[in-house]
Order: structure tokens, then C-alpha cells, then sequence
């Protein structure tokens, strides 16, 4: 079970609740097809992904965006048990989908980096250290189906 | 391999930020500090609070570094060189932390430029640190 510090808790609920999922999906997943190019490969059926312009322009990658923060929120919401909330997700993602798991690292920067950029001098060491922490949580749920 | 305009972008953005290379570097270093304690292992000797003055030169002499090798990144090894010496042979950092600097110093840089930290920015910086790093552990072994 992870422990958590009630500020940490109160991190998460209070950045998560201020959030866009709108802007902030799009946004972290366009950063990390354009900062890690290699991840595309998972995303053969998305249309244009040409060059950044393109990525940050596509429908498809901003819809998809959107779902994954839509999909954070519920291990915001259930920061106790944040491994049976993703044991669903992990199986599909490593077995329909094929996903390298460190993939979900490099998306988990990507959203920490514009999270940072929105949030600016309130993004602090301390909030970036539980901001992190939730994520590497959410992350290891995620790999914690394959085989 | 970094492309021109990447290179022109990355001395830019350095270039902008030796003014302020102080307080760049110590919020780079007291993230890693927060985030990996595990880092701070190497700073005994060292007072690391916040705003300390040994933070605030630490952090300077780091950015100022990374400043000095974005004006020419082709002559990343000629410029390094006295570092790699340093680092091989006294501090003798394990190279993972490198990346971990290397990821707080990106996001201490989301927090500085907000919005102008753009996806391309972005990924030629991440380049850009990643290249920094391999050429400081090059005398390692």
C-alpha cells in the first residue's frame, strides 16, 4: 500500500482539480510524440503526425489526450488503490495494445513538464516531488499486468 | 545529432539565461534534491538549503557550464574536457544522475518560460542535456 502525506494528497486534489483535461491532455500527449518521436509507433492509425505542427493540430491526438487525463483523474480519485483502479487498463495495454511499458515514464514527464509550465513558481520542488510520486504510482500500475 | 536550428535554439535559450544562471541552477538542483533524495549524498560537504550561498554558487557554476557548451555544441568534448577530468576522477558521480539533473533542469526551465517552452524547445534541450551528459562520463572508463 503507498503511504501518503496529507500534503501530498492535497497536492494532487488541488493541481488535478484546477486542471483543463482539455488543454492539458492534448498538450502532455502531443509534447510526447514530439520530444520522443519513437512513440508514434503506437499510433499508426492517428493520420498526420508528420512534424510537430501536425501533431499538435491532430484531432485524434487531442481526443486521445483528453481520455488519458480523464483516466489519471480516476486514481486521483482513488489514491488508496490505485493498483486495482489500472489492473484493467494494464492488462489492455499490455496485451490488446502492446505497449512498451517505459513509454508510460515518458509520457509521465511530458505531463509533469506542462503541468510545470502552467503552474510556474507554485510548481515547486516539493508540490514536482508529489506530483511525481502520484505519477510514478499510476505508472507502475499500469506495468503491473505483464507478463 | 542535434540539427542547426536546433543547435541556434539551444544557444539562444542559454544565452537568455546566463543572467540569471544563480537562480536556474539551484531550483534545478533543489527539485533533484526533493524529488531524488538520493542525490543529495553527494553534497555533504555542502550546505544545500534554499538560497544558500553554496546552492547559489553550485547552481551558477552548473548553469554557466551548460551555457558555455551551447555556444558550440560541435566542440562539446574540447570544451568539457577540464570537467570530464573533474568528474572521472574526483567526483565520480554515477552517471544515472545526470539524467536526473538533467530532467529537473527541464522542468525547472517549463516553470521559468512557461508557454515559450514549446514541444520543440523541449525535445532539442532534452537532446541537447543528454548529449551534455554522455560527454561528461566519457573518461569514466
Amino acid at each position: 500500500m503507498v503511504e501518503w502525506t496529507d500534503f501530498e494528497r492535497a497536492t494532487i486534489q488541488d493541481i488535478f482539480s484546477k486542471m483543463d483535461y482539455e488543454v492539458v491532455g492534448p498538450a502532455a500527449l502531443s509534447r510526447c510524440l514530439i520530444v520522443y518521436p519513437w512513440t508514434q509507433r503506437y499510433f499508426g492509425n492517428f493520420g498526420n503526425l508528420y512534424n510537430a505542427a501536425a501533431i499538435m493540430g491532430n484531432p485524434m491526438v487531442a481526443k486521445h489526450g483528453t481520455t488519458i487525463l480523464n483516466s489519471l483523474e480516476r486514481g486521483v480519485k482513488n489514491m488508496d488503490n490505485i493498483k486495482e483502479t489500472y489492473a484493467e487498463l494494464s492488462k489492455l495495454h499490455s496485451e490488446k495494445l502492446r505497449v512498451d511499458p517505459d513509454n508510460f515514464k515518458l509520457l509521465s514527464d511530458c505531463l509533469t513538464i506542462v503541468v510545470a509550465a502552467q503552474l510556474g513558481k507554485a510548481f515547486t520542488g516539493e508540490v514536482q516531488a508529489a506530483f511525481q510520486k502520484f505519477m510514478a504510482v499510476v505508472v507502475s500500475s499500469l506495468g503491473r499486468q505483464y507478463y | 545529432m542535434l540539427s542547426t536550428k536546433q543547435k541556434e535554439l539551444i544557444a539562444e535559450i542559454w544565452g537568455g539565461l546566463t543572467p540569471v544562471a544563480e537562480d536556474i541552477g539551484a531550483d534545478a538542483l533543489l527539485r533533484m534534491f526533493a524529488s531524488y533524495p538520493g542525490t543529495k549524498t553527494y553534497f555533504s560537504h555542502l550546505d544545500i538549503s534554499p538560497r544558500s550561498a553554496h546552492l547559489l554558487s553550485h547552481g551558477k557554476k552548473i548553469v554557466l557550464a551548460i551555457a558555455e557548451g551551447a555556444k558550440d555544441i560541435s566542440q562539446l568534448t574540447v570544451t568539457l574536457a577540464p570537467l570530464q577530468t573533474l568528474h572521472a576522477y574526483q567526483l565520480r558521480i554515477d552517471p544515472t544522475n545526470f539524467k536526473l539533473f538533467s530532467h529537473c533542469m527541464l522542468v525547472t526551465l517549463a516553470c521559468h518560460m512557461g508557454d515559450d517552452f514549446t514541444p520543440v524547445a523541449h525535445a532539442a534541450m532534452d537532446k541537447y542535456l543528454s548529449a551534455f551528459a554522455a560527454v561528461l562520463a566519457e573518461k569514466y572508463r
